[in-house]
């Protein structure tokens, strides 16, 4: 795909977009000047992800309570709400589940997918709340069981996610089963052995589908950059050679680099999506490390769309709010509040890294603490973040 | 597991991304300046929106050009203003659009619709009921930044609260207690659910049942006697819904609106039909009460979407509670001397009592479906 005419044509819009954008953020309305300016790029409706919407949203149009269509064109605007991480989507997703949407017994494929959409939204209660109904419903839900596996390991309940997984046994495929335990592992004290499985199953698979392979790669990329293995770099670029638009990688990969402090690298890395937030992070950070002028600019634009956020009462964003404030913004106290905030809802390995670094900016001892216990605990393998809240290490340091 | 695998390929993307790496989310920006009984508008909607609901990109290449947006104006101005309205309820203030610009905000570009709503009169309150996008997008929200005489508020307008009330000058208690006083009673007066349960209980208290087996009615023997049967079932219903209005606006209780709508439905079908066919006659007031209880909850849902004055609330309450009563004594004196006139006639017995029930029953049964199943059968009689 890399190459290819419309990919690069993407990028000149993402340039012009970006552009556009950092010259913009506190202008004046305007009339543009003639009719062939153009104001605004939509995603390439050509890709796989858009080519069943049409048929999809004519066959909701004509039974708006049919479950199985109103659940198909749900899963496709959530679908293209992660390739494109555009939120819009998740909006359309929950349109086509509006007959069902506040009802407490729902069918249960709206309940998994409507548990789908609100974990992207954070509200982690309520998604566990429609999953637990419907595996009460159904045992043998394998859909059900995974987005809860998936919810629990975000929220580092790991043992809960941990029985989901064995719960899987015989319902999915055994990839499905490794990549769900290796999850775990990776994060409780056997990085090695989830290595191991993941690594051996990619073998025994030489045809996985590209997702499947970025999937698989990614993962074994984060856990290696996680020890401080030079060999995350491989695995992060066999994720992005299977999918080179895969945004979580880009982002992985980006902070990879960052830590080697191979800024330059980063660039042209994420520049091509400058409205992912993550991703403008990523840019941002590697344009001041880099010193050039275009810092600012990104700067402003992130600052304007976390305000923006706050405006509609968003907490969505926390975690890469904290690291804007740490990072960019000089403002460690605010970063140390928003990280513990973010670490209430959602313990990831990477919110738990935010608060570490904002615990050692600011000599926080309790918070240090947190992650001290944390790291105690779960046997997470992590000894940058772990290097940041030892004894005695303090602010300055 | 074929099956089971295709479905899983999906999950593949939150597995992996246990955390969501978004763009900014869909926000408008509305921004309402009031001068006197004019209002100064300015609304950014993103393109990006706009494109989705109306199909902005003319000739589908992936770019939206400012002659593609330009072409499509008349059709932006027409669903944007339809989905917005502005005003105190009864004197809407109307926007015309004067001009439309394009701005470029932290996530994509904007059209900028500016215009001017005017009003009959300054507001003293300003009411935003804004739906713009609610339809396909649940999550999108109207940031609403409002200045007027020198001071500035934000509110943020979601499909949970589309409509908004704003305070412009400082009301005096008087003018807030005579705000409130007037809603309750066009509630009341709107409220066909809650008029014909009332009179479906009252159209029997000029009659009194008869002993005769072929006639199972006879008029009330004095105006007094109507009187006080009228009495007792208005007052029974005020008393009820009074306790449930005041303790719902207070937080005290709260019951979902879905199961007080359609109970409040269900209690004008059996009123009506208990005057097709009487089994409660001299206890029609405990009928009253009952139900009574759960109309107050549909009060004070009314109440709730008002808004209620921080710091005014009891002041609110009773003067809402206060014009649901001064409405519903309005209907019940313009009631009883007719039907007490007109008690001995066959059209009062035969087609207002049991036909006029009848029809009562049957538009309540379709209320009770639709707010049940949550489906629409009567567009426009949904009370």
């Amino acid at each position: 795909m890399m190459g290819s005419t419309g990919n690069r044509w993407q990028w000149a819009a993402a340039g012009a977009l970006a552009l556009a954008l950092s010259a913009s953020v506190a202008a004046a309305p305007f009339v543009p000047a003639d009719d062939g300016q153009v104001l605004e790029r939509l995603p390439d409706r050509s890709a796989p992800q858009y080519r069943d919407l049409k048929r999809l949203r004519t066959e909701v149009a004509a039974a708006p309570n049919d479950v199985a269509a109103a659940t198909a064109l749900a899963n496709a605007y959530y679908r293209i709400s992660r390739s494109e991480g555009d939120p819009r989507f998740l909006g359309y997703a929950q349109a086509a589940l509006k007959p069902w949407w506040k009802d407490a017994e729902a069918p249960s494929a709206v309940l998994v997918m409507r548990a789908t959409i609100l974990q992207s939204h954070h509200e982690f209660t309520r998604a566990l709340a429609d999953l637990d109904m419907a595996i009460a419903r159904d045992s043998r839900n394998a859909r059900a069981i995974l987005v809860r596996a998936t919810v629990q390991t975000v929220q580092g309940k790991y043992d809960a996610a941990r029985a989901d997984c064995e719960r899987l046994h015989g319902l999915v495929s055994e990839l499905y089963l490794v990549a769900c335990t290796a999850g775990i592992d990776a994060v409780t004290g056997k990085a090695q052995s989830a290595r191991a499985a993941l690594e051996g199953s990619l073998a025994a698979m030489p045809n996985a589908t590209p997702d499947t392979r970025a999937w698989f790669e990614s993962l074994l990329g984060e856990i290696a950059q996680r020890q401080g293995d030079p060999v995350a770099e491989k695995h992060f670029r066999a994720a992005l050679a299977a999918d080179p638009r895969d945004l979580y990688t880009l982002a992985a990969y980006g902070d990879w680099l960052l830590d080697q402090k191979r800024a330059a690298a980063v660039v042209p890395l994420v520049q091509n999506e400058p409205r992912v937030d993550a991703l403008l992070l990523r840019l941002a950070l590697a344009q001041k490390a880099l010193q050039r002028p275009e810092a600012d600019g990104s700067v402003t634009i992130l600052r304007a769309r976390f305000d923006a956020s706050r405006a509609r009462g968003d907490t969505v964003h926390r975690r890469e709010e904290a690291r804007f404030q740490l990072q960019l913004n000089g403002d460690p106290k605010v970063a140390l509040r928003l990280a513990q905030e973010n670490w209430k809802v959602q313990r990831e390995p990477a919110d738990l890294r935010i608060l570490a670094e904002a615990a050692h900016a600011t000599g926080d001892t309790p918070a240090r603490e947190t992650v001290h216990q944390w790291l105690a605990a779960t046997g997470l393998e992590y000894p940058a973040v772990a290097a940041l809240v030892k004894p005695g290490e303090g602010r300055g340091k | 597991m074929r099956r089971a695998r295709d479905v899983l390929v999906v999950l593949v993307a939150i597995w992996l991304h246990g955390t969501a790496l978004a763009h900014k989310p869909s926000d408008s920006y509305l921004t309402l300046n009031v001068e006197g009984n004019t209002i100064i508008g300015q609304w950014d909607i993103a393109l990006r929106d706009l494109d989705f609901a109306l199909g902005l990109d003319g000739n589908q290449d992936g770019a939206i050009t400012w002659g593609e947006v330009r072409a499509k104006h008349a059709e932006i101005t027409a669903y944007a203003l339809s989905r917005l309205t502005l005003g105190p309820a009864r004197a809407p203030c109307v926007p015309v659009v004067r001009e439309q610009l394009i701005d470029n905000h932290s996530d994509g570009a904007y059209a900028v619709l500016r215009f001017i709503a005017t009003c009959a009169a300054a507001p003293k309150v300003l009411e935003v009921g804004y739906r713009l996008f609610f339809d396909i997008d649940p999550q999108h929200r109207g940031l609403l930044n409002l200045s007027a005489q020198g001071s500035s508020r934000a509110g943020i307008l979601s499909v949970d609260a589309p409509v908004q009330r704003f305070a412009l000058a400082a009301l005096s208690q008087r003018e807030q207690f005579a705000d409130y006083l007037k809603e309750g009673v066009l509630h009341i007066w709107t409220g066909f659910d809650h008029i014909l349960f009332l009179l479906s209980l009252l159209l029997p208290a000029v009659l009194v049942r008869s002993t005769d087996s072929g006639e199972p009615w006879s008029a009330a023997p004095s105006f007094n006697a109507a009187f006080w049967d009228v009495f007792k079932v208005v007052t029974a219903f005020t008393v009820a819904h009074s306790i449930t209005l005041s303790l719902a606006a207070l937080g005290v209780i709260s019951l979902p609106s879905r199961l007080v709508e359609s109970a409040i439905a269900a209690s004008v079908v059996l009123a009506a039909l208990n005057n097709v066919r009487p089994v409660v006659y001299a206890g029609r007031w405990i009928i009253a009460f009952c139900f009574g209880l759960i109309h107050g909850f549909g009060f004070a849902s009314v109440l709730t979407d008002l808004g209620l004055p921080q710091g005014s609330l009891l002041l609110a309450l009773v003067a809402f509670n206060l014009g649901v009563e001064l409405g519903q004594l309005a209907i019940v004196a313009a009631f009883l001397p007719i039907a007490y006139a007109l008690r001995d006639t066959r059209l009062y017995r035969r087609a207002i009592l049991v036909g006029g029930s009848l029809v009562v029953a049957a538009i309540a049964a379709l209320w009770l479906i639709e707010r049940a199943l949550n489906v629409a059968l009567l567009p426009g009689l949904g009370a």
